[in-house]
């Protein structure tokens, strides 16, 4: 992997995404055999494995909107890697489709006789049922699509012609794109998430999608940016004083996250009202009980001390085990979201958990990556490009 | 030392702009200098490496201030709720930390904020009423285009004749001397 300094193009691809196509292909392959072994085990794997990557790819699309809207210039240099996430959203539509051939197996709501004998889910049909879902992802999808593409269109146009305008466009997009974004990921979070226990609601489930989405999105251009170091890629863009910035959110979100996890919990635990309750329930049964007490100290507490000092969000490699950490906490949380509507009474590894996500993580990399190197690495005429290089941390 | 040394608070020196001053804090650093401060009406980067400064403490404090706050918050629940004045409350045990945590979480924000607050005045030594420097008529431009540095006499690399050249050297415009009180 080599990189032009002047133009900030890839000029020796690598096998990076050659790779990771392997990986998505044989995931994909292996996906088959298990839909055919255990299609309701399968279902669920995929699902955990696909909520994953979509929350890192729409939070690049969160990334860049943010970026825009405060106009920032500390993130200018790391700006084109949650860009390029965004614009793998077709990817992820595409990766979509078994989902929809999957919905008897996942959501209870979508059998007819079910929602018969079922006062609850009889009420909830006129949003519960498999046409609206499908018209609704539908249309969270074509609103991610336009949103990245004119925001990722508008960007590379400043690459080519720059003028002082598209700053301007980028960020009056963005601020009816955030409103957008807030409610649609909300939606699709009680769509994918919620709906897998229609009987349960919970109003902030949104929120607590949306603060993971953000702390997925921090790790992925942590670890990515770090990935290219290694190969003396953007060394000398991306400094030590960007890494700690990361760091910063990466904290500040932590703690967020945990406001909002609790703010569920505590809730639920004080009305002490059955219909909400039952879901905690279900996650403190067996070894759940388990996954949850990780959940607390692997998604709060450790993050929360170990990048609350300085020294360690300037230490690159506190940062990389953060990365890896976060995004693998990250994943566990899906799972303790997703699985105790399967496996009741405990926790159930399979290994379809580890193809699913091999199978939508790689062909999810791969196309990210071949949208990555088709362009500059960073927006090389951006006004605010050098203030970016030269940032520095008071 | 003469009279008037052991007299004297130190040396203020002006510099022409932020470039220059910066230059001489560095100068100053290397040569030993401990105890001088620089002030402008801006902060300017690489200021604190230049003058090598440490780290500040305040940090610590804050820490301190929140662990407190958690630590008493917890316990100031823990004991009006379940020793004090035991109340079964919507049939919940007495000790429930899940009702606790909002009140935990606020004083650990609050004397965190009082550490940052109170151990900030501390450490600048604030508040106080006069500062020598203000002795000096020209001062008040350090708060509008002036460049200052002020040297204290209590510095162990101190002596008035020699710092005054040092300083004229690193292109001060203008050097007077301090007095007490």
């Amino acid at each position: 992997m080599k990189m032009d300094a002047q133009t900030f193009r890839i000029t020796v691809v690598g096998r990076f995404g050659k790779i990771m196509l392997a990986a998505g292909v044989l995931g994909l392959l292996l996906s088959v055999v298990g839909y055919f072994t255990n299609s309701k085990q399968f279902y669920h794997s995929y699902l955990t494995a696909y909520c994953f990557w979509w929350t890192i790819v729409l939070g690049g699309l969160f990334f860049t909107l943010l970026h825009h809207l405060t106009g920032a210039s500390w993130s200018v240099v790391l700006r084109r890697i949650p860009e390029t996430l965004m614009a793998t959203l077709p990817a992820l539509a595409v990766l979509f489709i078994p989902l929809l051939f999957g919905l008897h197996d996942l959501y209870h709501w979508s059998h007819a006789d079910a929602v018969a004998a079922d006062a609850l889910l009889a009420k909830k049909a006129p949003y519960l049922n498999s046409g609206f879902f499908i018209v609704r992802t539908i249309g969270y999808f074509v609103i991610w699509y336009l949103l990245a593409r004119s925001l990722y269109k508008i960007s590379l146009a400043q690459d080519h012609h720059p003028s002082d305008k598209q700053t301007h466009k980028m960020r009056r997009l963005s601020a009816p794109g955030m409103l957008l974004f807030a409610l649609t990921l909300t939606f699709a979070s009680f769509d994918w998430l919620m709906s897998l226990d229609a009987h349960w609601f919970s109003t902030i489930f949104g929120v607590y999608i949306f603060s993971g989405t953000v702390l997925a999105v921090i790790s992925f251009v942590t670890l990515f940016a770090l990935m290219l170091r290694t190969k003396g890629i953007l060394k000398e863009t991306i400094t030590v004083e960007h890494y700690h910035d990361l760091g910063k959110l990466l904290f500040g979100f932590t703690v967020f996250w945990a406001y909002i996890a609790f703010s569920q919990y505590f809730l639920i635990w004080y009305a002490n009202i059955p219909e909400e309750t039952i879901w905690f329930q279900h996650r403190w049964q067996g070894s759940w009980k388990y996954v949850s007490l990780l959940i607390v100290f692997g998604h709060f507490v450790l993050p929360f001390l170990v990048l609350l000092g300085r020294a360690a969000k300037r230490n690159l490699k506190v940062m990389t085990f953060m990365g890896c950490w976060m995004l693998f906490i990250h994943w566990v949380d899906f799972y303790w979201l997703v699985f105790p509507n399967l496996h009741h009474h405990g926790i159930h590894i399979s290994w379809m958990d580890f193809t699913s996500m091999l199978a939508v993580g790689g062909v999810t990399l791969w196309y990210f990556w071949r949208r990555l190197t088709a362009q500059a690495l960073v927006p090389c005429n951006d006004p605010k490009l050098q203030a970016s290089i030269n940032f520095e941390n008071a | 030392m003469s009279a008037r040394e052991q007299s004297s608070y130190g040396l203020l020196a002006q510099f022409d702009g932020a470039a220059s001053l910066l230059q001489a804090a560095k100068a100053l650093h290397e040569a030993g200098y401990k105890r001088f401060d620089c002030h402008s009406a801006f902060p300017i980067h690489g200021m604190d490496r230049a003058m090598g400064l440490q780290q500040s403490k305040l940090g610590w404090i804050v820490l301190l201030g929140g662990f407190s706050g958690a630590a008493g918050g917890m316990l100031l629940q823990w004991w009006t709720s379940a020793i004090d004045y035991p109340l079964v409350i919507s049939g919940k045990p007495l000790f429930s930390f899940q009702a606790f945590v909002p009140i935990t979480f606020e004083l650990t924000i609050l004397f965190a904020a009082f550490g940052a607050v109170f151990g900030m005045l501390a450490l600048n030594r604030l508040p106080r009423l006069h500062q020598e420097l203000f002795n000096s008529g020209r001062f008040k431009q350090a708060s509008d285009d002036g460049f200052f540095i002020s040297v204290q006499a209590g510095d162990p690399q101190f002596d008035e004749a020699g710092t005054k050249s040092l300083l004229r050297q690193l292109g001060a415009q203008h050097i007077e001397v301090i007095e007490r009180g």
